[in-house]
Formats: C-alpha cells, sequence, structure tokens
C-alpha cells in the first residue's frame, strides 16, 4: 500500500532548467521525512508538486491517497504547508490571519476564533496578536505562519525549511511541536539545511542534488553508508605520540592521523565502543597518558558534504 | 510554544467543503480580507482619491472656461460635460490599480500560494477580489460625486435615472478589475502592475469622448472612440444625468449608449474572467 506521500519519476521543468529530475518518494503514514539538498536542488519544487501549487512535467504523486494532479482539491483538504517563505497578510494582525485561515478551511467563525487564540497561546503570540504581521520580526513571522498550517490537524503537513530564521529557543520549540505531530500521527515531509534537524526529527532521509534522490536511509544508515567511525584522542605528553601511534595502528584499518603539535590521533575503526575500551585498556597498560578520546561517528554534514559533493552554498551556479 | 492538536473538526465547526455555500463564504473571507488591507492604509486610499479631484478642480477652474459646449451654458455646462467623464475615468484607473497591484503584491508575496494550498475554490480568490473593488469603487463614486457637486454638477432627470448611470460604471468598473487581475498575474511583480497600467488606461480612457467630441478626430481615432466602452458608459451617463453631451455623430453606440456599455462591460467580465481562472491554477508555475 503506498504510503501518504507517494512519488514515481515527479519531473518538473521551467523551460530549460529541470527542476525535478525523477523524484520518487514514500512515506508511510505517520513518519517523519526529511529532504536535504544544497541550494537549487530542488527541494521547494518538490513540496509545491506535493502541495498542488504546481503540475508536475511528468510523473505522478498521490498524498493522503488523492492524486495531486487529477484531485488537488482533495489534497488540499488533507493538508497544512508552511512555505519557504512566510506567507502571512503583512496588513493584516496575527489574529485576523488566522482567523482567516481557519475560516477558509470552512470553519465556523467562532471554531476559527477559539482555534486561533489556542494557536497564538502555543506560538507564543499572544503579545503580538493584535499587531499588524508587517510590524512582526521574522521568527515571530515564521511561527505565525507555521500556525497557520496548522489551524485544522492535517493529515499531512509540508514544511519547507521550517526553522530558517528561528532562533536557537524558537527552533527547540519548533523541533518539539513537530515530535508531537508525529507523535500524533501526522505525516510529516520537512526540507531543511541544518543536518542536525534532519537528525533529530526525521525517521527517513532523501538527500537530493540536482532534482534527483541521490541517497537515502535513516539518519543512522546515512551515516553508516559514507563515514567511518573513527577513534580520536589526545595523548597528555606529546613525546609519547609514537608509541600511542603503533599502539592505534594495531586497532584501526588505517594508518592513523597525527598532529605532533597537539598531541592528537584518529584512526578509522570498524568495530564500535567495545573496540574503544580495548584501546582505552591497552593505553593503561603501556602507561600512555590521555587527556581525551573518544569513538566518533561521521556528522550528517560530513555525509552531506560527501555525497553532493561540495559546499550547501552556492553551488547553483556551478551546476547550471 | 507546546503545540496541542487541533481538535478534529466536527461536521458543525465545519462548512461542506466544494458546497456552493462554502464557495460563497470563502469569496466573502477574502473581500473582507482586502477591503480589511484597503483600509490599513487610509493614506494610500485617501490619496489615490485626492488625485482625482484635483483633477476635477483644476479642469473646473482652469479649462472649463477656455471650452464651449454648443447650445449655450458657458463654463458651467461644461463641467456637467465633463463629469461623466471624471466618473468613468477615475473608476478606471481606481480598480485596474487595485486590482493588478493587489493580484501581483499577492503572488509576489506568497500569498496565492498559501490561498491555492488551502482548500477553497479556485476562484474565491479572484471573486474576493473583484468584490472588494466594487467597495472601492463605490467609495471612490461617493468621494466624486461631492466633488462634483460643489464644482456645480447636477443631476436633472431624478434620482433613478441617475443610479441607473452609476450602476453602468460599477458594472465598468467589475469587468475592468477582472482585466487587472489578468495584467497583475501576467506581471507578477506590483511595480511592473503599476506601471503596465498606464499602457492602457491612458489611451482607453483618453481615446473616448470624456473630455473631447470624438468627431473631431480622424476617422480611425473616431472610430475607435465611439466604439470605445468608456465612451459608452460616458454616453451614458450623461443621458441618464441628464448632462449635455456633445455627440453629433449618430453612430450605435452613441444612439445605443448603455445597451452597448453593458454588453462591453459582460463580455470583458466574461472573457477576462474564464481566463483568469484558468490562469490562476497555473500562476506562480
Ligand atoms: N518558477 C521557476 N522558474 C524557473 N526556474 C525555477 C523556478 N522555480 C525554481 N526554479 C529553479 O529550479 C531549481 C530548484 O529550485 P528549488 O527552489 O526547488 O530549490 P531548493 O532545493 O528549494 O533550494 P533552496 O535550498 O535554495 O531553497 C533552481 O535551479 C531554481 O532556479
Ligand atoms: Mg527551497
Amino acid at each position: 500500500m503506498p504510503g501518504a506521500i507517494h512519488a514515481e519519476g515527479l519531473v518538473k521543468e521551467f523551460g530549460k532548467v529541470t527542476a525535478v529530475a525523477g523524484v520518487d518518494l514514500d512515506v508511510p503514514e505517520g513518519q517523519v521525512l526529511g529532504l536535504l539538498g544544497p541550494n537549487g536542488a530542488g527541494k521547494t519544487t518538490t513540496v509545491r508538486l506535493l502541495t498542488t501549487l504546481l503540475r508536475p512535467t511528468s510523473g505522478t504523486a498521490t498524498v493522503a491517497g488523492h492524486d495531486v494532479v487529477r484531485s488537488p482539491e482533495k489534497v488540499r483538504r488533507a493538508i497544512g504547508l508552511s512555505g519557504q517563505f512566510a506567507a502571512v497578510d503583512d496588513r493584516l494582525t496575527g489574529r485576523e490571519n488566522l482567523r482567516m485561515v481557519g475560516e477558509l478551511y470552512g470553519m465556523r467563525s467562532r471554531a476559527a476564533r477559539d482555534r486561533t487564540s489556542e494557536l497564538l497561546d502555543q506560538f507564543d503570540l499572544n503579545g503580538a496578536a493584535d499587531r499588524r504581521s508587517s510590524t512582526y520580526s521574522g521568527g515571530m513571522r515564521r511561527r505565525l505562519d507555521l500556525a497557520a498550517a496548522l489551524v485544522v490537524r492535517p493529515s499531512v503537513m509540508f514544511l519547507d525549511e521550517p526553522s530558517a530564521g528561528l532562533d536557537p529557543g524558537s527552533r527547540l520549540m519548533l523541533w518539539e511541536a513537530i515530535e508531537k505531530l508525529a507523535a500524533e500521527g501526522t505525516t510529516l515531509l520537512l526540507t531543511t539545511q541544518y543536518l542536525e534537524e534532519a537528525d533529530r526529527l526525521a525517521d527517513n532521509i532523501a538527500v537530493v542534488d540536482r532534482g534527483q534522490v541521490i541517497a537515502r536511509g535513516t539518519p543512522g544508515q546515512l551515516k553508516a553508508q559514507t563515514g567511518n567511525q573513527s577513534i580520536e584522542m589526545t595523548v597528555r605528553d606529546v613525546a609519547r605520540i609514537e608509541d600511542a601511534t603503533s599502539l592505534l595502528l594495531r586497532f584501526g584499518k588505517a594508518k592513523p592521523t597525527v598532529d605532533g603539535d597537539s598531541g592528537r590521533l584518529s584512526v578509522a575503526v570498524d568495530g564500535g565502543a567495545n573496540l574503544l575500551s580495548e584501546v582505552i585498556h591497552e593505553l593503561a597498560a603501556t602507561g600512555i597518558e590521555i587527556d581525551d578520546i573518544g569513538l566518533r561517528r561521521p556528522t550528517l554534514d560530513e555525509v552531506f558534504l560527501s555525497l553532493t559533493g561540495g559546499t550547501p552554498a552556492n553551488s547553483d551556479e556551478e551546476k547550471r | 510554544m507546546t503545540v496541542a492538536v487541533a481538535p478534529e473538526p466536527t461536521a458543525q465547526d465545519v462548512l461542506a467543503a466544494g458546497g456552493t455555500l462554502k464557495s460563497l463564504r470563502d469569496t466573502w473571507v477574502i473581500t473582507k480580507r482586502n477591503t480589511l488591507r484597503m483600509m490599513r492604509i487610509p493614506e494610500a486610499l485617501l490619496l489615490g482619491m485626492a488625485q482625482p479631484v484635483v483633477f476635477v478642480l483644476l479642469f473646473a477652474y482652469i479649462f472649463a472656461g477656455t471650452f464651449t459646449v454648443p447650445g449655450g451654458g458657458g463654463s458651467m455646462a461644461y463641467r456637467e460635460y465633463m463629469m461623466p467623464g471624471f466618473f468613468a475615468q477615475t473608476v478606471a484607473f481606481v480598480t485596474a490599480g487595485n486590482s493588478s497591484i493587489g493580484m501581483a503584491n499577492d503572488i509576489q508575496r506568497g500569498m496565492v500560494d498559501r490561498f491555492r494550498s488551502l482548500p477553497i475554490s479556485r476562484a474565491a480568490l479572484l471573486n474576493g477580489r473583484a468584490a472588494a473593488d466594487i467597495v472601492q469603487n463605490c467609495l471612490v463614486i461617493v468621494v466624486m460625486v461631492i466633488c462634483a457637486v460643489v464644482v456645480g454638477w447636477r443631476i436633472h432627470r431624478g434620482l433613478g435615472h441617475a443610479i441607473l448611470g452609476f450602476l453602468l460604471l460599477l458594472v465598468l468598473g467589475y469587468a475592468l478589475s477582472w482585466v487587472g487581475v489578468l495584467i497583475g498575474m501576467a506581471v507578477r511583480t506590483p511595480e511592473a502592475a503599476g506601471s503596465g497600467n498606464f499602457l492602457w488606461l491612458f489611451p482607453l480612457t483618453f481615446l473616448s469622448n470624456a473630455f473631447v467630441t470624438p468627431s473631431t478626430l480622424p476617422a480611425v481615432l473616431r472610430f475607435a472612440a465611439e466604439w470605445n466602452p468608456i465612451s459608452a458608459t460616458i454616453q451614458a451617463c450623461r443621458n441618464q444625468f441628464g448632462n449635455p453631451s456633445l455627440m453629433q455623430t449618430h453612430t450605435f453606440p452613441m444612439l445605443h449608449p448603455a445597451l452597448v456599455s453593458l454588453l462591453w462591460s459582460v463580455g470583458i467580465a466574461v472573457i477576462c474572467r474564464t481566463l483568469a481562472v484558468r490562469k490562476y491554477s497555473s500562476v506562480g508555475a
């Protein structure tokens, strides 16, 4: 059975530019998919295709069981969207914005009013609720936009870079909100540049580049797929660095990298925590004192960079 | 910011989606929103209306003396002659400007995306735009009438006829607001929409019988001026208000101006609305 979001061979061309070049996605109900990719990879376009804002050039997609081309109205009834750029009416107050969205979802005035107050509370916007949203800070506008996407309980939620421009506190609150939504069974697709965010929130990640999914899997799988684990340590006495290097050589898969000045060593390894404790044991047995030692898994950043082959910034220019 | 999930909406809370009732209400909600937006910048509203008022005063006190209306009456007759022209011109400029800039603004700021991701009928956003323009046009007409009365304009055939004249102006405004919607969707930025309007509004309003008699124009221009929807509306208004009219030609639109005005307005509205609703589905694409 296809998931709550299901796309096959999705393609979108804008004139000569192919923004999305054959994307397949499947997000089972209640799961969170993180869409990662450098600027211009086609994330926003994919979201716009799935939320019926754009018609695919070819390929098919269903959201909540409805075809995005054949029954866009049904799709719209099931989804919530917070786009990459907050879409709130700058001349209306926060409260008026939310009430309008509620009424457009078909809520009766009273229900829309009640839900609006709830959301203003929840998104910490009470103090500014009756001010025009043009006076809001970027983060406040973003929160208002997210609140608008949550006016009715969507069964599938699309968030395009939801935490862009939020301060750490707001970001944390947003994450909690997203986790709660997911826990309550909402299917989520979120795009993000913050790999940390995908790591924390997403059940599965799809890495997109140049309009195609170039890798997918759980955050753990992706990390395992690319980087190796490594043991990193710092010896207290730099004079013992030779001894430490030859010791690590026995455990590592490759030659350790050594920084003679700081006394830092690092070696790629296959084993996990057991191996680490063996190394620590050996070090103690040979009397090499260490300041710091740890098993390091690659970060998603490293995975991301190695997959997309470059810095996320300004890759848009290079490829076209 | 702990997010509680919205209670599952019950049938009582929510209007059935897809129905006529829902679609009417959507239009109403958007109309309210657009009207509110207009009221939120009263400076813009007032300045927008001050401009035609200044024009009327300039014409009434500076130019009126230099024109003569056959049949006598001097500058007073010219003032009565020119007012319907100002009414039509102002309605055209205000509505077309409003709808094209408003539409472009909504596209540029992502509001169209927001609305299009909501379960509302395709036409509701556009209908709400046009409906808000009607509200603004009523306001504009009231201001213009006050100003006209101050400079000496009067109606001479009773209120009933006058109302008919104003209705024709409103219907024309409605039609032009769909032209504006189309332009706004085509150019996508408020700046372009603003300057683009001058390209068609100036010829449309000046190549008419607003301030001069088409009979003095070369044949081609005269034909255009006589068949211009603005001319028909102005002529019809002059008839309904009992204001002097200089039309000496006996062409069909000038003999049946109300009918021609209405046909034009309905035709323009139907065509532009159809195109706009179709374009709306793919706008932003
Ligand atoms: N309406 C459009 N017309 C022409 N090209 C477009 C249009 N929308 C997007 N593109 C192009 O399609 C490509 C993908 O854009 P998209 O916005 O989907 O990227 P993204 O992954 O969301 O990037 P970012 O991280 O910067 O938001 C880009 O090269 C962009 O220039
Ligand atoms: Mg994007």
